[in-house]
């Protein structure tokens, strides 16, 4: 019942937003969902939910831990969104780049979609039928185009048709790739015995040695291809950057911080059937070479960039493909991984939000012209310059132990090359990154200091908190959840 | 030798004229006319032959024996082409390379007597006709070879006396593929709308027409015969495919065969009454693609 | 038997979309090829033709080859574009890349042995030649719509093979895959017209001004 309720409560609300005619108790009924969503939640932590009568929907270790990751971020966007909508006129806004004049999205439209966004990513989560789990992320990508089309200009027309083409074109390729999986499990392998598995997940792991392996093989590689451009992996990635650097701030934070995760459980969950089958070699070597090419392109791509909120994209790449080569290289590498995806979407999120706060105060994206954040936005500039060095792997921050994990891991394979091109990559990723931001923090400042209302810095604040601790130790009761899931997915 | 073995290239030599006058007709019917009588050709050839031919100073032997060269080449195509299940007079494995160059011949004969009068209206016909050939000739070649394949023959007499009506239950659609691909080759080569309108007027819209513009007399009509027997030849191609009747019975075969021909000329009076002529160049080589390409899906259709 | 007809008459159709130099008549063409899907779909099931086999089918038929085209007319006329196809690849050259697209669906089915010999053989290739065809307009076409009904295309492969070899797949998945497609479409009908708005043309080569 909870996990029903999960989905439900957020489309319910988000049904009712269109409806409600004025900001203020709409808003209020933004973070209060949000706060609802949080709570139950909690409650699965405490008690985990049982599964619904016929098992489609079910809270498994990995569910509920990204579950708990897009929960934690609805609730802190929520709160910044307060700030963010208070900030946003509704028409006749002249665009900081080009000068022309523009409407914003009406308002009921952006909260509605974003409570059915929050609905579509909680359904991929509990999702434990092929079939389902596809529709869920479809239905992610209906729900997110109206929001990257919030500010109604050419550019973000641009980056929504992008993102609707190239990710319907991903899912379609993922239909596919459940297509022959369905044959592969309806034609058993020659020499095995017993009824088909049915299409969820936890038959078809248990019963994998009968998947026919040819359909298995193509079947994975196409979820691999389509989950992996709604992923972001490259070279399937071109609609990030434009997406993440033209849709709203809170917008990118939970593109990259909640939905992009929700792509990988589909490939992580594809790939634990594969291993069950005995394919771990096949679908590993895959999910290693884009690992690495993905953090490649994120490297070029990254070192001279102009555009901070192109640069956090590419960030996200990059940090994909650090979850795809820890999945891939197995072992520790999957409980590397894990921690990672925490680690990432904290932080990620947390700069997001900041990036809107400058973006709010200064008025540009290019990271030349932005100086001085330390002087103008106190709080925000600590911030963001601590969220730049946690990005990219400095300790004492949490995502240093999980990027440490998954060199550990590769080396403890014997992959000597890989860790090699894993550091190089990560070196080359930290210079640029750190560059712009200290280049961005310090020096005078070119706008005037800012008041900094609390809840625009709260919530960023509290989840670099996280991400700290993250880093230092991590509490019990995740790290029980993270072994459980690495055990399962066949690492440690 | 038997009677029936001569019926075959016999029935191409008599009758191949009477298909142009049924095409007529068949225009003629469509537009309301009365129209020509069905045996005109025929005395368009007498009369012809009975005249005097006239040479310009500026032509060669060149154009003086292309006509007769490419009526030669046809008339050894005639001996190769089955009608139906009727079987051809010379029959052996790789005729069909034969033919389909032998076709080539008579075209390459007609176009250098074209350009041999040095005239620029032959040299545009020339030059059309070279490029809408070495469009079609692949079209030719993938739906030969796609029949080929499905027969396990290279012998057009094998091939087509294996079309029976069993064929087509198990190999329906790619066999209709092939017919809709020799269709537009038959068009194309015959200089029949909608690739190039045999009635114009205006050498500047004209191909095969513009290319026999000089010639008279005698030239003239072995041209018009030899265009009759390239009509009757390419048609029993699509004839044999078009009525499967293989009853093993010459006689009934033949029949068969030349009512699939009446039917191919109706056909072709058909199309050229309800359609007009493509715009050169794009349309009409879009259209000969489009053949070539219904060709090599049907010949990747007999490849499985 | 009946159903190799069918499939070929989806090779066709896919063949006359790479060669159209008219959005009208690719248009229609994409609405043919949902009604042929349509028959596919009740073909498959003639054994065991229930009354929901029966909806979903019919309701297919009417969703692919009435509800889309007036749809994609409708945003056509919004835009009031001129109705050339405007393709970076010219038409005979895909044309001839369709040839070769198919050619490489057989050789890739040979590899993928079919489990069941009752199906027909040639329903994977052509499931994977209209993806490919697909793919094939949406980068090689540059009006908006033109990569919409590529989309199309790619999900009418798909659905083709679901509905020829997953038999035992619910009804819900082909509902899902149905339901998918109208949204996509009626949201992407949507933004053709925001694009026409802000622009005055539907090119989507000319949406380059975000480049890094």
């Amino acid at each position: 019942m909870t996990v029903l309720l999960l989905i439900l409560i957020p489309a319910a609300a988000g049904g009712l937003a269109f409806f409600v005619r004025a900001d203020r108790p709409r808003r209020a009924l933004l973070v209060t969902t949000a706060a609802g969503h949080t709570s139950l939640t909690v409650s699965a932590w405490v008690c985990r939910p049982r599964p619904t009568p016929g098992g489609w929907f079910a809270l498994d270790g990995l569910g509920l831990l990204f579950l708990s990751i897009t929960s934690v971020l609805f609730l802190a966007v929520s709160v910044y969104t307060l700030s963010y909508l208070r900030r946003e006129r509704q028409g006749g806004i002249t665009d900081i780049e080009e000068g022309f004049l523009f409407d914003n999205a009406p308002e009921a439209t952006f909260t509605a979609c974003l409570l059915l966004f929050l609905a579509a990513m909680t359904l991929v989560t509990v999702s434990q039928h092929v079939g389902l789990l596809w529709v869920a992320v479809e239905a992610t990508t209906l729900a997110s185009a109206p929001l990257i089309y919030f500010h109604r200009h050419h550019r973000s027309l641009e980056a929504t048709w992008k993102y609707l083409l190239i990710c319907s074109v991903g899912i379609a390729l993922a239909l596919l790739g459940n297509f022959f999986l369905a044959v592969a499990a309806s034609h058993p392998q020659a020499g095995t015995s017993g009824s088909s598995p049915s299409m969820l997940f936890a038959n078809l792991g248990s019963q994998a040695t009968q998947l026919h392996v040819p359909w298995l093989k193509a079947a994975f590689l196409l979820i691999l291809v389509g989950y992996g451009t709604k992923m972001g992996l490259a070279p399937l990635h071109t609609w990030l950057p434009d997406a993440h650097s033209e849709s709203p701030s809170v917008i990118s934070a939970l593109l990259s911080g909640a939905l992009l995760n929700c792509a990988f459980l589909g490939i992580v969950r594809t790939q634990q059937v594969c291993v069950a089958a005995g394919l771990g070699g096949f679908s590993r070597q895959l999910l290693v070479g884009f690992g690495l090419i993905s953090m490649a392109v994120a490297a070029a791509f990254i070192v001279g960039q102009s555009d901070y909120k192109r640069m956090l994209a590419y960030s996200s790449v990059e940090h994909m493909g650090i979850l795809s080569l820890g999945i891939g290289l197995g072992g520790a590498g999957v409980f590397g991984a894990l921690l990672h995806a925490i680690n990432h979407s904290l932080t990620k999120a947390m700069l997001f939000l900041i990036a809107g706060n400058i973006l709010g105060t200064f008025r540009t994206k290019s990271t030349v012209e932005v100086r001085g954040v330390l002087r103008a936005l106190p709080v925000s500039g600590v911030v963001w310059l601590a969220g730049l060095f946690a990005i990219t792997g400095s300790p004492p921050f949490g995502p240093f132990l999980s990027e440490f994990t998954i060199l550990k891991a590769s080396l403890d394979e014997g992959r000597t090359i890989v860790a090699v091109i894993y550091l190089a990559l990560l070196a080359a990723i930290f210079i640029g990154m750190a560059t712009v931001a200290l280049r961005m923090a310090q020096g005078e400042a070119s706008r005037e200091p800012q008041r900094e209302p609390l809840i625009a810095v709260l919530p960023p604040a509290l989840l670099g908190a996280g991400v700290l601790l993250l880093g230092i130790y991590i509490p019990p009761a995740i790290d029980n959840l993270l072994h459980e899931t690495a055990r399962a997915l066949g690492g440690l | 030798m038997k009677l029936i073995a001569l019926l075959q290239p016999l029935s191409a030599l008599v009758l191949s004229p009477v298909l142009l006058g049924v095409i007529n007709r068949t225009k003629a019917w469509f537009a309301g006319r009365s129209g020509q009588p069905l045996l005109q050709p025929y005395y368009d050839l007498g009369r012809l032959l009975r005249k005097g031919a006239v040479y310009s100073r500026t032509t060669t032997w060149v154009f003086r024996g292309g006509p007769i060269i490419g009526l030669a080449a046809v008339l050894v195509a005639t001996t190769l082409v089955p009608l139906g299940g009727l079987r051809a007079t010379l029959r052996f494995s790789g005729d069909l390379v034969l033919f389909a160059y032998l076709l080539g011949l008579t075209r390459l004969f007609a176009v250098l007597a074209a350009l041999d009068t040095g005239s620029s209206f032959e040299g545009i016909g020339a030059s059309r006709e070279v490029t809408f050939s070495a469009l079609a000739e692949p079209a030719l070649l993938l739906g030969l070879a796609a029949l080929a394949r499905q027969s396990g023959s290279l012998s057009l007499s094998t091939i087509y006396s294996l079309l029976s009506a069993d064929a087509w239950l198990k190999a329906g659609p790619m066999l209709a593929l092939v017919v809709g691909a020799l269709m537009v080759v038959f068009l194309a080569e015959n200089a029949r709308i909608p690739v190039d309108d045999p009635t114009t007027h205006l050498e500047l819209t004209m191909i095969h027409e513009v290319m026999v513009l000089d010639h008279s007399g005698p030239d003239l009509a072995f041209i018009l015969y030899g265009a009759a027997l390239k009509l009757w030849v390419l048609g029993s191609l699509l004839a044999g495919l078009i009525v499967p009747v293989r009853t093993g019975n010459p006689w009934l075969d033949g029949g068969a065969g030349l009512l699939g021909m009446l039917a191919v000329a109706v056909a072709v009076g058909i199309v050229e009454s309800s359609m007009a002529r493509l715009r050169l160049p794009q349309q009409v080589t879009g259209l000969l693609v489009g053949a070539g390409v219904l060709a090599a899906v049907a010949l990747i259709l007999s490849l499985r | 038997m009946n159903a190799d007809v069918i499939l070929i008459l989806l090779v066709l159709t896919n063949l006359r979309l790479l060669g159209a130099s008219r959005l009208g008549a690719s248009i229609r063409t994409v609405a043919v090829q949902g009604v042929l899907l349509g028959a596919l779909a009740l073909l498959a099931h003639h054994n065991h033709l229930t009354v929901a086999v029966l909806v979903v089918a019919l309701g297919g038929m009417t969703l692919k080859g009435v509800v889309f085209p007036w749809l994609l007319f409708r945003a056509l006329r919004a835009a009031e574009v001129e109705r050339e196809v405007e393709p970076f690849v010219g038409a005979i050259p895909s044309l001839l890349a369709g040839v070769a697209a198919l050619g490489a669906s057989l050789w890739l089915t040979a590899r993928l042995p079919l489990p069941e010999p009752s199906h027909s053989s040639l329903l994977v290739a052509v499931a994977l030649f209209s993806m490919f065809v697909g793919l094939f307009l949406i980068i090689t076409r540059k009006k908006a719509i033109s990569q919409v009904l590529g989309f199309l295309v790619m999900e009418n492969g798909i659905y083709a093979f679901g509905v020829g070899l997953v038999v035992d797949s619910p009804l819900l998945v082909e509902l899902g895959v149905l339901l998918d497609v109208f949204v996509a479409v009626f949201i992407m009908g949507i933004i053709i017209f925001h694009i026409s708005r802000e622009s005055d043309h539907i090119d989507t080569h000319k949406l380059s001004s975000l480049r890094d």
